[in-house]
């Protein structure tokens, strides 16, 4: 095998030079009732070192994205293409053999629930060390010494005892710290984290948001956070992109999302979330009806059936056309929507809300 | 573990009382009376009487249990002779003492069910697994259906069937003889072969079922998604993972199984003319011969229990978040 572990810089043909570059990425599964297009077209870049935070409902093609990424779908019933690169390494079609080197040593996950992701039938400092020994040849005691060290990093107490327990030995708080070390082992470049605080209570969310902080500035990790909760994006990301139906709707800086967003959904889920400064008496105003079945997609833009402007858009493109993600860089939206109508609503009707 | 051993076995030592009574008043109450059925067709009720006082038929039965019971474990005298502890009593049927019986027949049960549970075992889970491995393809597939036809298959039939194939049309192998194993390792085995073939076909066919979905189920846990995640290669992810999980499960229902072979199988003996406990079961049953029938049950629910001990010990040892206590 002539493939390196971890390429240096990006050379790839394209030109584009970013740490992280997914293009066109569409990730379709067949089931017995149809194709579900689980993620559609879907482009986006992620720098080094820096955190991205990928929003949306249950369904929107989150987890889907990011498991394609690691390459686990399961080949059998799905179908990947387009395109994504890892330091110019191509991972859409990669061998098994590849990826296997590149996951838990050039990129790791962190999944939602710590107690079911890891092993029962193992001990904590087994399931890091085991990573570690797998990608560096370490042997057993380095591996186990890793563990501890790890452990410490992730601030667990009494971490050369606790690195012979089990799973359910530690408590929730504990074992997402131990989920984090074990995803950080081998000082990946690129950090998956899938709604890495949902079963924690909030006392704990923020703690462990504040660690995979620290950690990050500490080692240069890029992060990509998926997530429903606005406010932790707000609190770790510098990017944000909203996604529906398996598809981008909004893209930008999280000043620019969370401060002045311009698409209808992003409204809807702004507007849909408590706030402690805002008005107490306005009540909150979730995003009406339900996510559409990614099997039977609504013609036009997927949002249409959801969408509260569509008279404001001449011509009734919102039902045949489907909005493009414009423009190229910087702060787009995938809405038919001039800039100025978008610019107007948001300032007459949800700003208000919002408070 | 000492403990929970200690616990267990004085636990299971309660549940074997309860089997021995529930055993016990069951059989006064099936309306055989064993002193009528020994005595013979010209039955004068002298002749009765002294039957029944012989057979202890006279006493209260709260009393012929406490006999029964003590004489486990001190032994007992009977006209016919001393019984040594542990005595389950005379069977005026055989004419024989009933731990002479048991002791006699039990070797071929163990042997007809240790030779099939290595047989079973093997080839179950090792075709489980790898369909498992294989899943959705040919190897899956054909493993899938001739497992089913297998497990749908019976003794009866295919025993029968065996023979014909193996001893009766072709002469390949001896037609199916318990030898002692400390006397004749080779005709030991050469004897039970064809038993051992029919009843590990339909077991086998048990375990890959069992096997393949345990595994199934173990590799869409999210632990072992975990696992290749961190970049743990197909072979470690599906043995030190997905196999770790799945072998709690197996481990129960082969223990469980085992407990339940040897207390006798009736119908493969019956179909090889084996003479094991299975058999015993069902000559004592058609014969009225209730004390001989409550020494099988107890022999068999003893095994039973014996096994549910051990499996509880082996599962808390694969998986750590069981505590004996």
């Amino acid at each position: 095998m002539t493939t390196q572990a971890k390429p240096e810089g990006a050379t790839a043909s394209g030109g584009s030079s970013s740490f992280l570059s997914v293009r066109d990425l569409s990730v379709r599964f067949s089931t017995e009732d149809g194709v579900v297009r689980a993620v559609d077209n879907l482009s986006f870049e992620l720098e080094a070192g820096t955190t991205l935070g990928i929003v949306g409902e249950s369904g929107s093609g989150k987890s889907v994205t990011n498991l394609a990424i690691l390459g686990l779908h399961n080949p059998v019933n799905t179908e990947i293409t387009g395109s994504i690169k890892l330091q110019g390494q191509e991972l859409v079609g990669a061998t098994n053999r590849e990826l296997e080197k590149l996951r838990g040593h050039t990129m790791s996950m962190i999944f939602q629930d710590p107690l079911t992701a890891l092993s029962p039938f193992h001990t904590i400092g087994k399931q890091i060390g085991e990573t570690f020994q797998k990608h560096t040849g370490a042997s057993k005691s380095e591996a186990r010494d890793r563990a501890i060290e790890m452990l410490t990093k992730v601030g667990i107490p009494q971490p050369k005892t606790r690195v012979d327990n089990y799973p359910h030995q530690f408590s929730g708080g504990m074992r997402q710290r131990a989920m984090i070390a074990m995803s950080l082992v081998c000082n990946p470049a690129l950090v998956i984290a899938d709604e890495p605080t949902t079963a924690l209570d909030v006392t704990v969310q923020a703690q462990i948001l504040d660690l995979l902080k620290d950690l990050q500035q500490e080692m240069g990790t890029a992060i990509i956070l998926i997530t429903h909760d606005l406010g932790v994006v707000a609190r770790t990301a510098q990017n944000v992109m909203v996604m529906y139906a398996g598809r981008a709707v909004e893209r930008g800086t999280v000043r620019e999302v969370l401060k002045k967003p311009q698409h209808p959904y992003t409204w809807g889920l702004l507007s849909s979330m408590p706030s402690l400064s805002g008005p107490v008496d306005v009540p909150l105003t979730p995003v009406r009806g339900t996510p559409p079945s990614l099997i039977n997609l609504p013609t036009g833009c997927p949002f249409n059936p959801r969408c509260d402007h569509m008279e404001q858009v001449v011509g009734g493109k919102c039902t045949s056309e489907r909005p493009p993600l414009s423009p190229q860089g910087g702060h787009a939206t995938a809405c038919h929507l001039s800039s100025g109508q978008k610019q107007d609503i948001f300032i007459d009707q949800i700003q208000p809300r919002l408070g | 573990m000492l403990r929970f051993l200690v616990r267990r076995s004085l636990g299971a030592i309660v549940i074997l009382l309860i089997i021995s009574m529930v055993t016990f008043a069951l059989f006064f109450a099936i309306p055989a009376d064993p002193a009528r059925l020994s005595c013979g067709k010209v039955c004068t009720p002298e002749n009765l009487a002294l039957i029944r006082h012989s057979m202890n038929l006279d006493k209260p039965v709260p009393e012929q249990y406490w006999d029964w019971l003590t004489s486990i474990f001190v032994g007992r005298d009977y006209s016919a002779g001393h019984c040594s502890a542990p005595c389950f009593g005379y069977s005026f049927d055989k004419k024989e003492m009933i731990t002479h019986t048991l002791l006699d027949r039990f070797p071929t049960t163990l042997s007809l069910t240790i030779g099939s549970a290595i047989i079973f075992v093997i080839f179950g889970v090792g075709t489980g697994m790898l369909a498992a491995l294989k899943q959705g393809k040919a190897v899956d597939k054909i493993a899938s259906s001739a497992s089913l036809l297998a497990s749908s298959m019976q003794i009866y039939v295919a025993g029968p069937l065996a023979l014909w194939a193996f001893c009766y049309s072709t002469d390949w192998l001896s037609l199916p003889t318990y030898v002692n194993f400390t006397e004749d390792p080779l005709g030991w085995a050469g004897g039970l072969l064809v038993p051992w073939i029919v009843l590990s076909l339909i077991w086998t066919a048990n375990y890959t079922r069992m096997t393949r979905s345990s595994m199934v189920e173990q590799l869409s846990e999210d632990y072992v998604r975990t696992a290749r995640a961190k970049g743990m290669s197909g072979r470690a992810v599906f043995l030190r993972y997905a196999w770790r999980g799945a072998m709690g499960t197996i481990v129960t229902v082969f223990g469980i199984d085992l407990g339940v072979l040897l207390g006798g199988a009736v119908i493969t003996e019956t179909t090889f003319n084996l003479h094991g406990l299975g058999g015993l079961a069902i000559d004592s049953y058609k014969q009225s011969d209730l004390s001989m029938l409550v020494g099988v049950t107890m022999v068999a629910s003893f095994l039973i229990v014996l096994f549910n001990i051990i499996v509880d010990a082996v599962y808390a040892m694969i998986d750590p978040r069981i505590r004996l206590a």
